[in-house]
């Protein structure tokens, strides 16, 4: 049969008809089905950026970052394409298979160090900005430890806007008070345990954890292991220097254990907010987390009973947890984008956005004055004290030891096995190679 | 089906000697090649979408790529992501959470279905209405019944709270038992610990917090089972339990004896269709509990998405993958293939 | 009528064991009710009262408690959703109905183990495609449109579409398409001008199902749309249900919001839908 006499025999008229009828509105159509994309034909009129600010502070952070923005570039529509849920994992993944598709937005949020490096620098999504480092002056402004933790094989690659602490303790002063505890600038893990007995006895307890955010316990555990190590070795820990197998890692992982002794016993259903909220209302008395949680007391209206001090035993060591923003290879509007870079670096932008996002400014220069009591504390020990990497926050090694690292604290948590957790270190360690 | 027109008279066998059947066989090979045709594009998109990225799929698992950098060069040795997949105490977790959660739940969906199947075979008012009420789970997403019964069996609230408010809890008090105060999905804990061989490192036993997941997940999916066997139920004639009740024997037995042996197949069909959902399950515990404390309630599936979009490890997510298919061809391709055979005969 | 059937039918109506069956019976009803009654009860809540140890007490007031703020939350996914089933579950339906013409009416050598093979694509998990099926659409520069989604959905709607409708199909009597191939009727005609018309109650029932199923998916809306103001609704309830500064009630709420399409179809139309599930069971 022909194929003439096949086309006659498929379709009558009003059937071909009827079909490119459809085809043709469903063509038509298509752009209605990609949202944006259908006004996306100015070249430079729109800025795109990503992040996972969208709770109530810090999106109100990013909000003056785009209003100074957008005071040195009006006629820029900025699309803010935040994405919720699980302090970033969830915005991490949209933004993993969006790059993987060579769709980046103009920015993105980044933590900084093996994270960027892992995630964004070695597979080539980002692109240097070293060159704008010099042009703007930066060099001089971050701290050494801060540049650091954005440099890969000499060429800088992110613009660090804000820095949260990652080693501090929030405690409620009725609490310890009623406990007689005092806490000091000096106060040891031995101290912080001592404190733990006498909480343990009045059958309150020590510690507030919310294990449900797995990153809680990981902070936890690299604190204990900082106050172990002290500064310089837990630096050495990360590049391989001093070994998984260390009897030190073998007494932090105890340290850590000890903990558990005096904790809320519902932390398995609790995230961080709400095991804060335990030591906000005085049902326990420490909480171990990044600052950010003073910006959660401060919401709740409860800062008036807080009281913060740096992890027992790290003293001199700021744990940084440090956002900031990227440029891509293939940014959709380059010329925006970098101008953003240039906002977000700026004193004035990093200033106003501070305050909100519960974080000081990555810019030792940019003006802390009007800072509420905690920031001042912070910023000043920011300026004096040796930064350090996260493991938590992804600073200090890749996803691969984080996500294994990981895991195992979620079985030590149940089990507490110090030798399967020091054995799962030191092979998460070597699977890095 | 509606009337069907009374055939011709004339045969359709070929008669390749007159002319006009020989251009009616060539007509059919035609459309034959036409039939063929249109189903090509169909099965080349299946060859490419199913097979093709399965392939892929095995492939990458037996690679190197284990970072946001694509590397598909293979591994040294072969089977190692597998190798670190069996050994990794979170795979065995997830293994022995499948399997768990697998029994139990088909166990509680096919046999509440034909349960509620046989309750609806008696003479009840309402029966489209209670038929309905049974059913209407199904109809949900996996994603809706997550969110409610995670709040439902939130410790603080939830079941607990309704032993409070319906006075089990002062009914318990009686028996001198404490109030209903299970931790549920904030649980950790493993009831029972069959003794395993040493490379086996997960506590097998049945996790407390896999139990809510079960129960959602039977009543999501109950009511499938219970329609496969209400159809069958229709089909079992009335004369069948004429007979049985007329020899004597009571509705407990008839059930027993002669109705459940004829829903045999039935019962083995639905048994492998839940058991192949069960086995791939994700959507339900993603959004119910996540993995769970002490991985309680963690999933091939969830294994699968978490090392691969999250610790961008995509051959070890890839083998885990993989795993889940094999799992799933072991119930599903016997199905298929005593099916075939069926038809074919 | 006699007197001992009636006093046998009044006497046979109380016993024991159906009044205790009738409590079971309800009390099972109730049990299958429950998390509907937790949804909608606590979506009408408003954030005041949204606490969890009252979680089973009725709303004090009448609001619309959460469900305003779940509604502007989840409406652009769900015209999202609604972008995405309905031409999904049209395209699917119509490949679906040829192709199950043809594996009915057109057998050839070896179609039926291709049958078996199409089948097999309905039973495997998403997770062992999911990484060659980003990056081919990639590719192809569909990743991370909603017409990529559609095409995804289309293709692995197929093997249970085509099934439906070879079942259907199949009971449809050979002699007709004998008496129109008698007629002249070629491969294309008999499709469009018989099996088509005599097919439409298959497809609402393929329509129904694919619908349903298409609109409760998860995991292909999650990983092939990355953007969350176009991930289908079943994703962003996901995600509102993580999200840290949302409450209960607008949770509650918009999970009765992604469940009400489903519902209304179930409820109207529930005859087809249960007629979809069995046949996707092969029972034939």
């Amino acid at each position: 049969m022909s194929a003439r006499k096949f086309m006659q025999t498929r379709l009558n008229r009003r059937q071909a008809l009827g079909m490119s009828a459809a085809g043709a509105a469903a063509i038509a159509g298509l752009p209605l089905l990609r949202p944006g994309t259908a006004f996306a034909q100015d070249a430079e009129s729109d800025l795109e950026i990503f992040s996972w600010w969208t709770a109530a502070g810090e999106a109100k952070g990013l909000e003056q970052l785009f209003d100074a923005f957008t005071a040195a570039n009006p006629g820029v529509n900025i699309v803010n394409a935040a994405v919720s849920g699980g302090a970033g994992s969830n915005a991490q993944v949209a933004l993993a298979t969006r790059l993987s598709a060579n769709e980046p937005p103009d920015s993105w949020q980044s933590h900084t160090g093996a994270e960027l490096k892992a995630r964004y620098v070695d597979p080539g999504y980002t692109t240097p900005i070293t060159d704008l480092y010099e042009e703007q002056g930066w060099n001089d402004v971050f701290p050494q430890g801060v540049i650091d933790q954005i440099t890969v094989d000499g060429e800088k690659y992110l613009v660090p806007v804000g820095v949260h602490r990652g080693n501090v303790v929030f405690y409620n002063k009725q609490v310890l008070a009623d406990n007689g505890i005092e806490v000091n600038d000096d106060w040891s893990i031995d101290d912080y345990f001592a404190a733990q007995e006498t909480l343990q006895a009045a059958g309150i307890p020590s510690i507030a954890l919310g294990s449900k955010d797995t990153f809680a316990v990981a902070q936890l555990f690299e604190n204990t292991l900082l106050a172990t190590l002290g500064a310089d070795d837990y630096a050495k820990i990360w590049v391989g220097e001093i070994g998984w197998d260390d009897d030190r890692v073998t007494s932090a992982i105890e340290s850590f254990a000890k903990y558990f002794e005096s904790v809320n016993s519902d932390h398995a259903a609790l995230t961080w907010d709400g095991a804060a909220d335990l030591v906000w209302s005085g049902k326990a008395a420490f909480t171990s987390m990044g600052d950010w949680a003073y910006g959660d007391a401060v919401t709740k209206e409860q800062d008036a009973n807080v009281g913060w001090v740096h992890h027992p035993g790290t003293a001199g060591a700021f744990v940084s947890v440090i956002d900031g923003f990227t440029l891509p290879v293939g940014a959709p509007h380059p010329n925006n984008a970098r101008n953003w870079l240039i906002t977000v670096g700026s004193p004035e932008a990093q200033a106003a956005f501070a305050p909100f996002k519960g974080a000081i400014p990555a810019r030792t220069d940019a003006d802390t004055s009007t800072f509420n009591e905690y920031m001042q504390w912070s910023a000043k020990d920011f300026g004096e004290n040796t930064v350090v990497p996260s493991l938590a926050h992804g600073s200090a090694a890749s996803p691969q030891f984080q996500s294994s690292v990981n895991d195992a604290l979620i079985t030590f948590i149940v089990d507490f096995d110090v030798a399967t957790l020091q054995e799962a270190l030191q092979f998460a360690q070597e699977d890095e190679g | 089906m509606d009337s069907t027109p009374t055939p011709t008279a004339r045969s359709v066998g070929t008669n390749l000697s007159s002319p006009g059947a020989r251009s009616e066989s060539r007509r059919g090979l035609s459309d034959r090649l036409l039939a063929f045709l249109t189903l090509s594009p169909s099965l080349i998109a299946l060859l490419i979408f199913v097979y093709g990225f399965i392939a892929m799929t095995v492939w990458i698992s037996l690679s190197n790529w284990n970072s946001p950098k694509m590397d598909l060069s293979l591994a040294d040795p072969l089977f190692s992501s597998y190798d670190r997949l069996f050994n990794t105490t979170r795979f065995q977790i997830d293994l022995r959470n499948t399997i768990v959660f697998t029994i139990l739940f088909l166990i509680g969906s096919v046999g509440i279905g034909l349960l509620l199947a046989i309750v609806l075979d008696r003479k009840l008012p309402a029966k489209p209405l209670i038929r309905n009420i049974f059913l209407f789970p199904y109809a949900l997403s996996f994603v809706v019944t997550g969110v409610a019964w995670r709040w439902i069996f939130n410790p603080e609230s939830g079941i607990n709270r309704l032993a409070e408010v319906l006075g089990i809890n002062k009914v318990l008090d009686l028996f001198g038992l404490g109030p209903v105060q299970i931790n549920w999905l904030t649980s950790a804990t493993v009831i029972g610990d069959i003794p395993m061989p040493d490379f086996v490192k997960a506590q097998i036993g049945l996790p407390v917090a896999m139990i809510p997941v079960i129960i959602a997940a039977v009543w999501q999916l109950s009511g499938f089972a219970m329609a496969m066997y209400l159809a069958g139920l229709g089909t079992i004639s009335h004369d069948i339990r004429e007979a049985a009740s007329l020899d004597g024997a009571s509705t407990f037995r008839m059930y027993r004896d002669i109705i459940i042996p004829l829903l045999k197949p039935i019962t083995i069909s639905t048994t492998i269709i839940l058991g192949h959902i069960s086995l791939k399950i994700f959507d339900l515990v993603f959004a119910m509990s996540g993995k769970g404390p002490g991985f309680a309630t963690d999933v091939p599936g969830i294994f699968v998405y978490e090392q691969t979009f999250g610790a961008n490890r995509y051959n070890l997510g890839a083998a885990a993958s993989v795993v889940m298919l094999v799992l799933v061809s072991l119930v599903i391709v016997p199905y298929l293939a005593r099916s075939l055979k069926d038809v074919e005969r | 009528m006699n007197t001992s059937t009636l006093r046998s039918t009044s006497s046979r109506r109380f016993t024991p064991g159906k009044v205790i069956g009738g409590i079971l019976l309800i009390l099972i009803l109730l049990f299958y009710l429950m998390p509907m009654y937790v949804l909608v009860v606590s979506g009408l809540k408003d954030a005041v009262n949204v606490n969890i140890d009252k979680m089973w007490d009725l709303p004090n007031s009448f609001t619309a408690g959460g469900f305003s703020e779940a509604w502007d939350q989840l409406g652009p996914n769900m015209s999202q959703s609604f972008f995405l089933v309905i031409p999904a579950t049209v395209i699917s339906a119509l490949l679906g109905a040829v192709n199950g013409y043809v594996f009915s009416k057109w057998r050839f050598r070896g179609s039926e183990v291709l049958f078996a093979l199409v089948l097999f694509g309905m039973f495997i998990p998403y997770q062992s495609v999911i990484v060659p099926l980003i990056r081919f659409l990639n590719e192809i520069g569909l990743y991370g449109s909603l017409p990529g989604l559609i095409v995804v959905h289309v293709i692995y709607g197929l093997p249970i579409t085509t099934l439906i409708f070879r079942n259907y199909f199949a009971n449809i009597p050979y002699e007709i398409v004998e008496a129109a191939r008698l007629d002249g009727a070629g491969f294309g005609k008999i499709f469009w001008q018989i099996m088509l018309p005599l097919g439409l109650p298959a497809f609402v029932v393929v329509g129904i199902f694919q619908f349903t199923n298409i609109w409760n998916e998860f995991l292909f809306g999650l990983t092939v749309i990355t953007n969350p103001r176009e991930q289908p609704i079943t994703v962003a309830l996901n995600n509102l249900s993580g999200s840290f500064s949302i409450s209960w009630n607008v949770v509650m709420a918009g999970a009765v919001i992604t469940a009400l399409p489903t519902l209304v179809i179930y409820i109207l139309l529930g005859r087809f839908f249960v007629r979809g599930m069995l046949a996707g069971s092969m029972k034939g």
